[in-house]
């Protein structure tokens, strides 16, 4: 990483404490921000973060290890998780799951050599009832088939050139 | 997708904030015991009596105490907080004032899964529009002295955080592991202070307790589980959805409703629940029956059973907090029986030392986690024994 | 009962998340309503305070309850869930361990339900400890080897590893990591960072992927471990050890070239009889230099020895800072000055507040110090050529391993010491070699470093380096026998568990300068009734309140001089001593080392004859003088807590 990437890190990082707070109930909310800005959570995030909030970095790991949605690992810009879990899995979500690899040329827990999409597993994402279910970085898609995988992969490197760096939120 | 049936509570014409408006007319005692009266119980699963636990949180000695709602709705099979959180959020966010009022907190906290994270915005606005129309903020509803404010907290995709302590640690920077109990959250949650963590349904169902009163609520259901249920229905059934219906409805029932007569088995509960075959369909769904959070699946006649609790296990196994030995090695315990039986590689003698394990698991495991993720497997080689051990080999080995 | 030297269940708000302990608070009182509940266990009822856990409730009543990640030491865990029993009424099993005692309830320790939980608990951890117990370092002393025998485990019910799933982390000079033998109790994680607060290991990922590791899985080397080793004593199976370079010293034993001088530390032999199955607390010190003398080790000296010179030389370093701040005004003198023969202590300042290395004395630790005499004065005076001298090092501790390898650690113009061993390694290297070290007949130390002092023994024990070098300042400045201020020269304010101790001591009426320090003051008449204030503090985690105190301008920023220790009851405690380890233990090690102290004739470093010898003979230019300067004083490295 640049100096001048780190200093524009910790400086948000610093700016995230201000208005999360600095003890420990501050850290998913820090972490969340990053991971969405970032795609992930680095090594130097990690310990400016820990540093902030009086922490040990190895605590700040624990943690981003813990939860499926943290990672200290980079993902695409557009993380596909496609559930896995019963409903969805009785709703053929094996198809979906080979289509999307088909459509991306690489397997579940890779990300594309051109850094635009992960795959990766998810378990239950509520949507039982319109399965298979997926979400891309936080939209949800139901009853996702072939053609619906193609139509969400299209959209997205459709929004990619429009917009290079989408932000998580809504 | 909205509820596909409404049933008595959600049928009733209640007006917004009829619940709230009461509960504000009434001391923190009168509402709790009004709670207490309705013998509402907890809607995440466990079936623990809400106006117990507001008493408790309301009894206990603190200068600061905490509403939560736990919205991390995990559990395999579950949606119906989705549409309450879609559809109602004005009815959760009063539930979460009326139990703010109750046991004297000034703060909720909703901690919505990260999977939700697309009904943030939404949920804010809901919450932005309850403080302009005095709702929620400073002197609510004009009563002076009762200052309530709710805030969101994400998730960030671990199922055990549906388990309140683990919940309580994730709130405050930790990893989800569940905490020893006792002390219980009602007691020391958190941040070490009273602390009453209650499902999204549960608080909703609260509203409806104080606008038409207890005896109104009583009516509804059975003597052991009052009111009505929400549930959510899918597999192999016509009508998948979210179906309110009161306590006490049979499988059988519930199975017409939705489309799923032919059905071989249903997952009452979710993965931490349990497996019904056929045979025990005229069961009832209570706390007295089969209890459930609501989840049901069905499985049609084509279901392979094995493949059904090998994919509940593997959840399990990535689920675990990994803390406790019993739930960390004894989900991977029983996921490695199911391989043998799928090739045929396990004896009675194991088998039945497996089962003996999920016991152990059950008995021995720290938090409500482990101690349920063996039900589905002990269920499904109970019930279908003879599928599982007489099942074909995969043809490659053959 | 001995002080707790850390309260975790107190002060648990930096405690990793499972592990903080959240207890009900016991009873305050002993008498009145409700103080006292009633349980019945196994058919006895037992009157316990309110708050009680099962487990102590058990212990008292004389029932064993197996434990795992329960440890003395360390706040609650409840995650091994082996100690598990039954309560009447309830559903599930409780763990004994944390389950406070709040109303009269049955508990039963050994049903049906309670022995099959416990023995699947064994198998499924041993489903995954890659057990290779005839090749295990901690065989015979191993705490899941123990239950398993003590639960008739006869075979791998789920499966047994048949090769390591993890690869080895070998790259610490002083502590070995394994986690093919981790059962994931959890202690080390407290241990590092509730207990010491160093925060190297957490549990990272979850379910079956769970694994304790460092910040990025980074190899040992490169984190913040301040080799401490206290991780190591309390694992209970050998997914920590130290770096054993028992191999090495037998090799330089057995090569006929070279002229192996042992060092002996007053803890190891407070200790090592421990690992020969007698009782904590018995010194074997003769005895053991027998035994050393049989295994083949050509010198064996006393590292009291270095220790006198330590407190001469840190002295003399703490009047001459005095004597800069106070009297010169120099405000590059920083004061209060930091004890520096902990490695622990050392890296963990190094690491944490390396704006605070000006207060570290200079001055090396004793084992350094004797490394680098033994390859000179040692050297010359014996005709050796230094290259074909091995200094060995028996130490209660495994940060002295790292010590050792310190670059700049070869003022001798060789590796000033060779190879630290470890109390546990010594005791295995004595067993291999055949020799019953308690029946062992004893001999003295080897000269010319032979007599040592009662002051170089208690630098064993938390506060004892403070003590001797009170004893030793007190007759130096005041010129009267310290006696006369202290009964049988016991300096208790400064002695015991307490996590942080603290004194001060009015200097009344001043003595001539004696010899050895007048080439460097006067007189004392500065030091005329002043007030010298110490400090004590034991546990990194002790340290670092002394330390944020002085940094927000506290009472410890008013001191003079204070004693730091990495571990929990100084080298007693070490990570380095026979393993288990509990208050009790360390308290019975102090004992024996407090007793060895007054059976000295002579009791004060600065009247070691031998170290008054290597002042005349050797570092003629006296304590910190020009050779001292160049041989027994180093310089520190600022490492700083970040990673890159």
């Amino acid at each position: 990483m640049l100096a001048t990437e780190q200093l524009r890190l910790s400086a948000e990082i610093v700016e995230l404490a201000d208005r999360y707070g600095r003890d420990r109930c501050a850290l998913m909310p820090i972490l969340q921000t990053v991971q969405d800005r970032y795609n992930h959570i680095s090594e130097f995030a990690m310990q400016e973060v820990a540093n902030l909030l009086q922490i040990h970095p190895v605590e700040v790991y624990s943690v981003v290890t813990f939860y499926a949605f943290l990672k200290a690992d980079t993902l695409g810009k557009f993380v596909i998780r496609l559930c896995r879990t019963i409903s969805c899995d009785m709703q053929d979500k094996d198809k979906v799951a080979r289509q999307l690899e088909n459509e991306l040329g690489i397997r579940f827990g890779e990300t594309t050599p051109d850094g635009k999409f992960t795959l990766e597993w998810a378990n239950c994402l509520g949507m039982c009832d319109q399965g298979p279910a997926l979400l891309v970085n936080d939209q949800v898609f139901t009853q996702v088939d072939f053609a619906k995988v193609h139509d969400i992969l299209e959209g997205c490197r459709r929004s990619f050139s429009v917009h290079p760096m989408p932000k998580g939120g809504h | 997708m909205s509820l596909l049936k409404k049933g008595p509570i959600f049928s009733s014409g209640i007006l917004p904030d009829e619940g709230l408006k009461r509960a504000l007319t009434l001391t923190r005692a009168e509402i709790i015991s009004e709670v207490r009266e309705s013998g509402l119980k907890g809607r995440g699963g466990a079936g623990f009596p809400t106006g117990v636990k507001w008493n408790l949180a309301a009894a206990a000695r603190g200068e600061h105490k905490f509403v939560v709602c736990n919205a991390d709705e995990g559990e395999p099979g579950t949606f119906k907080d989705r549409v309450l959180l879609t559809d109602y959020a004005n009815l959760v966010f009063e539930g979460m004032t009326i139990a703010g009022k109750a046991i004297g907190s000034h703060q909720g906290i909703l901690y919505l899964r990260g999977e939700y994270r697309y009904l943030l915005g939404q949920l804010e606005g809901v919450l932005d529009g309850r403080r302009k129309a005095g709702l929620l903020g400073q002197n609510i509803l004009g009563k002076e002295g009762f200052n309530f404010d709710i805030e969101i907290r994400m998730g960030s995709g671990a199922y055990v955080c549906g388990e309140e302590t683990a919940l309580i640690e994730s709130l405050e920077g930790h990893r989800g592991e569940p905490r020893n109990r006792p002390p219980f959250p009602v007691d020391t949650g958190y941040l070490g202070n009273p602390t009453t963590v209650n499902n999204v349904e549960t608080l909703v169902l609260a509203t409806a307790v104080l606008a038409r009163g207890a005896q109104w609520f009583k009516a509804i259901g059975t003597d052991k589980s009052t009111g009505s249920k929400l549930f959510s229905v899918s597999g192999d059934c016509e009508r998948p959805g979210v179906y309110e219906f009161p306590m006490g409805i049979t499988i059988a029932q519930l199975l017409r409703e939705v489309g799923g007569e032919s059905a071989k088995a249903v997952q009452v509960g979710g993965a931490s629940g349990t497996c019904v075959p056929a045979s025990l369909f005229a069961q009832t769904l209570a706390f007295e029956g089969v209890p459930t959070g609501g989840s049901i699946i069905v499985f049609g006649p084509g279901r392979d059973m094995l493949k059904v609790a090998r994919n509940f296990m593997e959840f399990f196994v990535e689920e675990s907090c990994g803390q406790c030995t019993p739930c960390r090695y004894g989900n991977v315990a029983l996921l490695q029986g199911i391989e043998k039986l799928e090739k045929g590689r396990c004896s009675m003698a194991h088998l039945n030392e497996l089962l003996a394990l999920g016991e152990s698991m059950q008995l021995a495991s720290k938090c409500g986690l482990g101690q349920t993720s063996p039900n589905a497997f002990i269920a499904i080689v109970k019930h279908f024994t003879d599928e599982i051990l007489g099942r074909a080999l995969p043809a490659q080995q053959a | 009962m001995p002080d707790r030297t850390h309260d975790s269940h107190q002060d648990s708000s930096r405690a990793p998340v499972s592990q903080r302990s959240h207890t009900v608070q016991a009873a305050h009182t002993e008498t009145g309503i409700g103080a006292h509940v009633t349980v019945r266990l196994d058919g006895r009822d037992i009157k316990v305070p309110f708050g009680t856990t099962i487990l102590d409730v058990a212990r008292k009543a004389g029932v064993r309850i197996p434990t795992l990640c329960q440890h003395d030491d360390l706040c609650i865990a409840g995650v091994c869930r082996i100690c598990v029993v039954e309560i009447e009424g309830m559903r599930t099993l409780q763990a004994s361990c944390a389950y406070p005692v709040t109303q009269p309830i049955t508990v039963n320790t050994h049903t049906r339900k309670v022995r099959q939980a416990r023995r699947h608990i064994l198998d499924l951890m041993l489903a995954n400890h890659y057990g290779e117990c005839y090749s295990c370092w901690r065989n015979q002393n191993c705490e899941l080897q123990s239950l398993a025998d003590e639960y008739g485990v006869d075979s791998f019910r789920f499966g047994h590893p048949e090769k390591p799933r993890y690869e080895k982390d070998t790259s610490s000079y002083a502590v070995i990591r394994d986690m093919n033998k981790c059962i994931l109790c959890r202690r080390c994680v407290r241990t590092c960072i509730d207990l010491q607060e160093v925060g190297v290991l957490e549990a990272v990922d979850r379910g079956d992927k769970t694994s304790i590791s460092t910040f990025m899985d980074k190899p040992l080397s490169e984190v913040i471990c301040i080799n401490c080793g206290q991780c190591i004593n309390r694992c209970p199976t050998s997914a920590l050890a130290a770096n054993d370079p028992t191999d090495e010293v037998w090799e330089a034993i057995d090569d006929p070239k070279k002229h192996v001088v042992i060092q002996t530390a007053p803890s190891p032999r407070a200790a090592i009889a421990e690992c020969f199955g007698m009782p904590a607390g018995t010194a074997l010190t003769f005895e053991l230099n027998t035994a050393l003398k049989q295994c083949g080790f050509d010198r064996v000296f006393d590292t009291n020895f270095t220790a006198d010179l330590t407190i001469l030389e840190e002295g003399t370093e703490l009047l001459k800072r005095l004597h800069a701040a106070l009297v010169q005004k120099d405000p590059s003198a920083t004061v209060p000055q930091f004890t520096s023969c902990s490695p622990g202590w050392v890296k963990y300042l190094e690491h944490f507040y390396p704006e605070m290395i000006p207060n570290l004395s200079s001055a090396k630790s004793p084992q350094q110090m004797f490394g680098a005499v033994i390859k000179t004065y040692y050297a010359k005076l014996h005709g050796i050529d230094p290259k074909d001298i091995v200094t060995v090092a028996l130490m209660p501790c495994s940060a002295k391993k790292f010590e050792c390898n310190r670059p700049e650690m070869c003022d001798s113009g060789f590796k000033d010491v060779d190879y630290g061993l470890t109390t546990r390694e010594m005791a295995a290297m004595i067993k291999e070699a055949g020799i019953d070290l308690p029946r062992m007949p004893k001999t003295d130390f080897d000269s010319p470093f032979g007599s040592a002092t009662g002051s170089g023994v208690i630098f064993g024990a938390t506060g004892g380096v403070m003590e001797a070098a009170l004893r030793t300042v007190i007759e130096l400045v005041c010129g009267i026998k310290v006696e006369n201020l202290f009964d049988h020269a016991r300096v208790l304010p400064v002695r015991g568990f307490e996590g942080i101790k603290y004194a001060e001591l009015p200097i009344g009426a001043v003595g001539p300068v004696p010899d050895i320090l007048k080439g460097l003051f006067k007189d004392w008449e500065w030091l005329k009734r002043a007030t010298l204030k110490v400090a004590v503090a034991h546990g990194t985690a002790n340290a670092k309140k002394v330390l944020d105190d002085i940094k927000a301008g506290g009472k410890f920023a008013q001191c003079h001089f204070i004693e730091f220790m990495a571990c929990p009851g100084g080298c007693i405690g070490g990570g380095g001593q026979p393993i288990p380890t509990s208050p009790e233990i360390r308290a019975a090690r102090a004992r024996a080392i407090y007793s060895e102290d007054e059976a000295y004739p002579v009791r004060k470093s600065h009247e070691n004859p031998a170290v008054l010898q290597l002042y005349s003979d050797f570092l003629t230019d006296g304590p910190c003088g020009h050779l001292s300067h160049e041989l027994l004083h180093t310089g520190y490295t600022a490492r700083g807590k970040y990673i890159y």
